[in-house]
This record gives C-alpha cells, sequence and structure tokens, in this order.
C-alpha cells in the first residue's frame, strides 16, 4: 500500500486521570474515504480533535505525507489542507450557501473597493454554485438562508464548505446523525463525492450498515487504542461489533 | 376638503386597508420568486411591511387632520427630531446585528455632549464668537468620548465575557453620572455660533444640514452592513458566534470594533444635538436608548442577531416620530405614541419569533 497521506503513532491524551487515548494510531491513505468506529467512549472524538487542531496529545507524533507536524490549533490544521465537518453544524444560519462557504475567507472586489472591505458577491456566488455543482448538492435558491434549507441540505452545505478549502483530508464527525433516510443518503454522496476530488475522508459513525456501503477501509477503536483494521469490502457486521466490544485480540498483541 | 366625520374615517381606513394588503401580498411573491436583487431581498423582508405601516400612518393622519399633518413644516419638524436618535440608531442596528444591546447610547451621547461642550468653554472664556478651531476642537472631543464609552463597552463585552445587557446598564450608569458631575447638572448653553448656524442651517432653504447627514450616516451604515466584510462579519457572529470563530474570525476584535462604533456615533449624535438645541440638553435624552431599540427591533432587527436592516430601523425611527406628531396635533396626549409603540414593539419581535419558528420546523 502507499504511504500513508496522514498517520497518528501512539497518541496519548488524559483529561485529569481519566486516559481517553492510550497509544492510539491512526492512518489514512490518499484517495479514500476511511470510517472510525468504536463504541461511545472509544476516543475517536479525542482523536479527531487533536488531529484536527482543537485538542493538543500529551504524547505521540502525527505526520502529513511523511513529515512530522504540529497541529496546535483549528486555523492551523486548515493551513495544512485539513478540515472538520463539526457535529452541531459551524454554519451561519442566517446568511446564504454562498456566505457560509466563504466564511472568514470571503473574497475581496478587486482594487480600491476591496481595500475599503467591499465583499465581491458575485464571484463568491459563482464559486459557490460551482462548488455545490461539484459535490451534488442542490440548492434552489442558493441566495436563502441558511436555516430555510431542510437539515440534509444544512449539511451538504456543511460538507461542502470544509471540502471546497480541503486539500488533504476532511474529517467528518457522525454527519448523518440528525438526518432522515433520503437525506443521509444525500450526504453519502457528497462524502463519496470528496474522494473524487483526490481528497481523503474521515467518517465517525455509528452506523454499522452506513460504513460498510461507503468506507474503503475502516479502522475499530476500543478503550483509546486501534484494535483492529478491514477492508470495506470484506468486513462485516458481525466483525465490527466483536472487534468494537473486545471480541477479538487486540492488533498490537496479534 | 369636506368635513370628516368618524364613519368616514373609519370607510377611509378601511379602504386604504383593503388596498395595501394585496399589494403587500403580491410584492412578497414577487420578490420570493426573484430571490434575488438587493432591493428586492431588502423590501422582501419585514422591512416591506414596516414601510407600508409607516405610509398607512401618514395618510391615516393626513385624512383625520387634513392640511396639518402633511404641511412643509410638520414633515420638516418631524425629520429634524429624528436626525439624532437615526444616527444612534443605525450603531444599536449593527450592535443588535451581532445579537447584543448597547443601553449606554443615550447617556454616551449627554456625557459626550457635555465633555465637548466643556473643551469648547475651556477657561471659562465664552465661545459665541469662536472660530472653526474650536468647533473641530468639540467635534473631535465629543467623537473620541463616544469611542471610549463603546470601547469600553467592548472590551467588558468581548473580552470580560459579561451580558451586553448588564455590560452596558453598567456604563450607562457610569457615563450618566459623571456627565452630571461634570456638568454640575447645569445646562452649558454657550457654544460656538457656528455651531447653532450648522444646527439651524438648510440644503436649498428646505431640507436641514442635520437631516441630510443623518441620511448619510444612514446610507454609509447600509451599505456597510450589506456590502462589506465588516457587514459580513456583523451578521455572522449574531448567527453563530461559535460558527465564525471556527471560520476564523476574530470575534472578539470585532464585537469591539462593533460596540466602539456605537459609542463613537452617540459621540456624533451628541454634536448634531448641541448643534440643533445649542445648549448639553441634560434632562432630555432619558429615553433615547429605550427609543433607538425599539425603533431597531420595530426595523426588523432580530432581537437574538443575525438578521438586520438599516432600512428598517430608518423606519422604525420614523414610526414613533410620526405617532408622537400625529397624536398632538389631533389633540389627544402624545403619551398615546408610548402606548402605540409600545404595542408595535411587542408585534414586531412577535413576528420575528413567529418566523424563526417556522423556520425551525422546516
Amino acid at each position: 500500500m502507499a504511504q500513508p497521506l496522514l498517520q497518528a503513532r501512539g497518541i496519548v491524551k488524559h483529561y485529569g486521570h481519566v486516559e481517553a487515548l492510550r497509544g492510539c494510531d491512526f492512518d489514512v491513505y490518499p484517495n479514500e474515504i476511511v470510517a472510525l468506529i468504536g463504541d461511545n467512549g472509544a476516543g475517536k472524538s479525542t482523536l479527531i480533535k487533536i488531529l484536527a487542531g482543537s485538542e493538543q496529545a500529551d504524547e505521540g507524533e502525527i505526520t502529513l505525507e511523511g513529515r512530522r507536524i504540529h497541529v496546535g490549533s483549528p486555523f492551523e490544521a486548515m493551513r495544512l489542507g485539513i478540515e472538520t465537518v463539526y457535529q452541531d453544524l459551524a454554519l451561519a444560519p442566517d446568511l446564504d450557501g454562498s456566505a457560509n462557504l466563504y466564511l472568514g475567507r470571503e473574497l475581496m472586489r478587486p482594487g480600491l473597493l476591496g481595500r475599503l472591505g467591499f465583499l465581491d458577491n458575485g464571484a463568491m456566488r459563482a464559486g459557490a454554485r460551482q462548488a455545490f455543482g461539484e459535490l451534488g448538492v442542490d440548492l434552489q435558491n442558493a441566495q436563502s438562508a441558511v436555516a430555510n434549507l431542510s437539515g440534509g441540505q444544512r449539511q451538504s452545505v456543511a460538507v461542502a464548505r470544509s471540502v471546497a478549502w480541503a486539500s488533504k483530508v476532511v474529517f467528518l464527525d457522525e454527519p448523518t446523525a440528525a438526518l432522515g433516510v433520503v437525506q443521509t443518503g444525500r450526504v453519502l454522496e457528497t462524502v463519496r463525492r470528496i474522494r473524487e476530488r483526490g481528497v481523503a475522508a474521515v467518517l465517525i459513525s455509528h452506523n454499522m450498515r452506513q460504513v460498510l456501503e461507503v468506507a474503503d477501509r475502516i479502522e475499530v477503536m476500543r478503550l483509546g487504542r486501534r484494535v483492529a483494521r478491514f477492508e470495506g469490502k470484506k468486513a462485516t457486521i458481525e466483525q465490527l461489533v466483536s472487534a468494537m466490544t473486545g471480541g477479538i485480540a487486540e492488533e498490537g498483541a496479534a | 376638503m369636506t368635513a370628516l366625520t368618524p364613519g368616514r374615517a373609519r370607510a377611509i381606513r378601511l379602504a386604504i386597508a383593503v388596498r395595501l394588503e394585496p399589494l403587500a401580498e403580491r410584492w412578497r411573491a414577487f420578490s420570493a420568486t426573484r430571490g434575488g436583487g438587493l432591493v428586492a431581498r431588502t423590501l422582501g423582508t419585514n422591512a416591506a411591511w414596516i414601510f407600508l405601516l409607516l405610509v398607512a400612518l401618514m395618510v391615516i393622519f393626513d385624512i383625520l387632520a387634513p392640511g396639518k399633518f402633511l404641511t412643509e413644516f410638520n414633515v420638516r419638524t418631524m425629520a429634524e427630531n429624528v436626525s439624532v436618535l437615526l444616527v444612534i440608531a443605525v450603531g444599536e442596528t449593527f450592535v443588535m446585528a451581532t445579537g447584543g444591546i448597547d443601553l449606554s447610547v443615550g447617556y454616551v451621547l449627554l456625557f459626550s455632549g457635555v465633555t465637548s461642550a466643556q473643551v469648547m468653554n475651556w477657561g471659562g472664556h465664552d465661545p459665541t464668537d469662536s472660530g472653526w478651531d474650536v468647533v473641530l476642537l468639540g467635534l473631535v472631543v465629543a467623537l473620541g468620548s463616544g469611542l471610549a464609552w463603546g470601547v469600553l463597552n467592548g472590551l467588558v463585552v468581548a473580552k470580560a465575557k459579561v451580558p451586553p445587557l448588564i455590560a452596558t446598564l453598567g456604563t450607562l450608569g457610569m457615563s450618566w453620572g459623571l456627565a452630571e458631575i461634570l456638568s454640575n447638572g447645569q445646562d452649558l448653553r454657550y457654544l460656538p455660533r457656528i455651531i447653532g448656524d450648522m444646527g439651524a442651517g438648510r440644503v436649498f432653504d428646505e431640507v436641514p444640514y442635520v437631516v441630510v447627514v443623518a441620511a448619510l450616516v444612514a446610507v454609509v451604515g447600509a451599505v456597510m452592513l450589506n456590502m462589506t466584510r465588516f457587514g459580513r462579519y456583523t451578521l455572522a457572529i449574531g448567527s453563530n458566534q461559535e460558527a465564525a470563530r471556527r471560520a476564523g474570525i476574530n470575534v472578539d476584535r470585532h464585537l469591539i470594533k462593533v460596540y466602539a462604533m456605537s459609542g463613537m456615533l452617540a459621540g456624533f449624535a451628541a454634536f448634531m444635538s448641541l448643534a440643533i438645541f445649542t445648549t448639553t440638553t441634560i434632562s432630555g435624552h432619558a429615553n433615547d436608548n429605550l427609543q433607538a431599540i425599539a425603533a431597531v427591533v420595530i426595523g426588523g432587527t432580530s432581537l437574538v442577531g443575525g438578521v438586520a436592516t438599516v432600512v428598517g430601523t430608518t423606519i422604525g425611527v420614523c414610526i414613533p416620530m410620526v405617532l408622537f406628531s400625529g397624536f398632538t396635533i389631533l389633540g389627544y396626549q402624545s403619551f398615546w405614541r408610548d402606548v402605540a409603540v409600545g404595542a408595535v414593539l411587542i408585534l414586531a419581535v412577535y413576528a420575528d419569533q413567529m418566523r424563526r419558528r417556522r423556520r425551525e420546523r422546516s
């Protein structure tokens, strides 16, 4: 297999006396959708927070394309091409899709007007149309406030926002947790298209069926460590559940 | 015009309402299908309704008091009387767009007016014949005083994380107290003649300078809110502060800027007030803050932030003025304005809540 795009080795994280991560490893390869699964409290969210820069590891190292990196903040992660879609939708509901896509990265008018702080809304709308189009996000009215969209469309905007700016990896923490069947399908379709853009996607999910449906690879965590890895197409739900609950030996010990 | 019986007046009012209703409906449908264009977007919102309300009120008062309400003199007086309030309401619009509130504006205005007048009276000399240098100094002091209070508000809200309601209630008391201490509760009545001339002057002998200046402030405010990054960040923070932070926006710094702007506009309004009344009018600003907040809310700005229009605020400033003038001309006690404004305020917030609830259900 090729060199991992993003690699974590021996990550340790304490919260007071609680050891959330106990020497956790994790690999993401280029152009893949890798699912990260595990029971509640296995440390999935903590690991993602560390890789996305919103928490700092106590021990361990992270490499991106073979080079060791330090992710001190979410902004450093963004600069490295790593974006995160948060569980609680980090969107501004009163702004439209294009304003949300470009939030914090607004395009300014050229020349003096731009220096005075004038936005280039036309260019942002065109860019948003293209970005949404590529990811198959269908917004009937691109200038309608995000709050007026359905839950699935809103999640798609959040995903599109991350994907549009990510050049390396997108983390998706339970992106379909609050969605209905049709909307879930639409978001998963968007996740699939991330791969077509040459970006890797890391999907955290509790839904085994969903994981088997979209993931190229599956990494399983239990009690703060990685305990198993599967090829997405070959794994069964029974295997995954057994790995999550300790039915098989730990990877390191095997 | 023929005599107006109560029955006829009611019939006319009904006729107006019946005619305006489908018009508003058609406009909403039109702007909903179009969805684009700055004008359509602005008018497709609450602002359209508020504007219709303003027009309807003016028509009603004109019918009930023919030849008295819509006179050149009365319209000019109303415009002049709202100009100071409009300037602080524009600043308040930005603050409320972030989901905050600035209760201190009226007393910051008072404080800034006192410091500005005192500097122009420096050393006890009569500044009546002073030149532009003294006037300019007075303007700078007014702006600086307002800015200082605004920055303090911003720091307390953004850095000390004190809720805006309490933070600005605190600076309200502080600026009020200090203004009374500095002035000994006495109005300063001696100001450079140039200032009074500015307050009384009119463009083409028709439109008072202060009205033009206030309108310019509103236009600049509307452009900033709708077309610049400053406005976009303001609305984004009001809409979801955490999202703005995660998007890399320096939320604290932006909040300080917004409160600073509100304070500075209050300082500017203080200078305009000096020009109009040629005195510090210490007792005249007790309700400015609530009037400004009412105007902003009536104008369709959401109390929880994220949605705001300066156009709406401008109309929201005018409605209480029209009610006040209309009731006075008709011989009712002008306090009916306060009753009516209170009711309109509740209706405006209710409409905002309904809109949000409808949205959340979808």
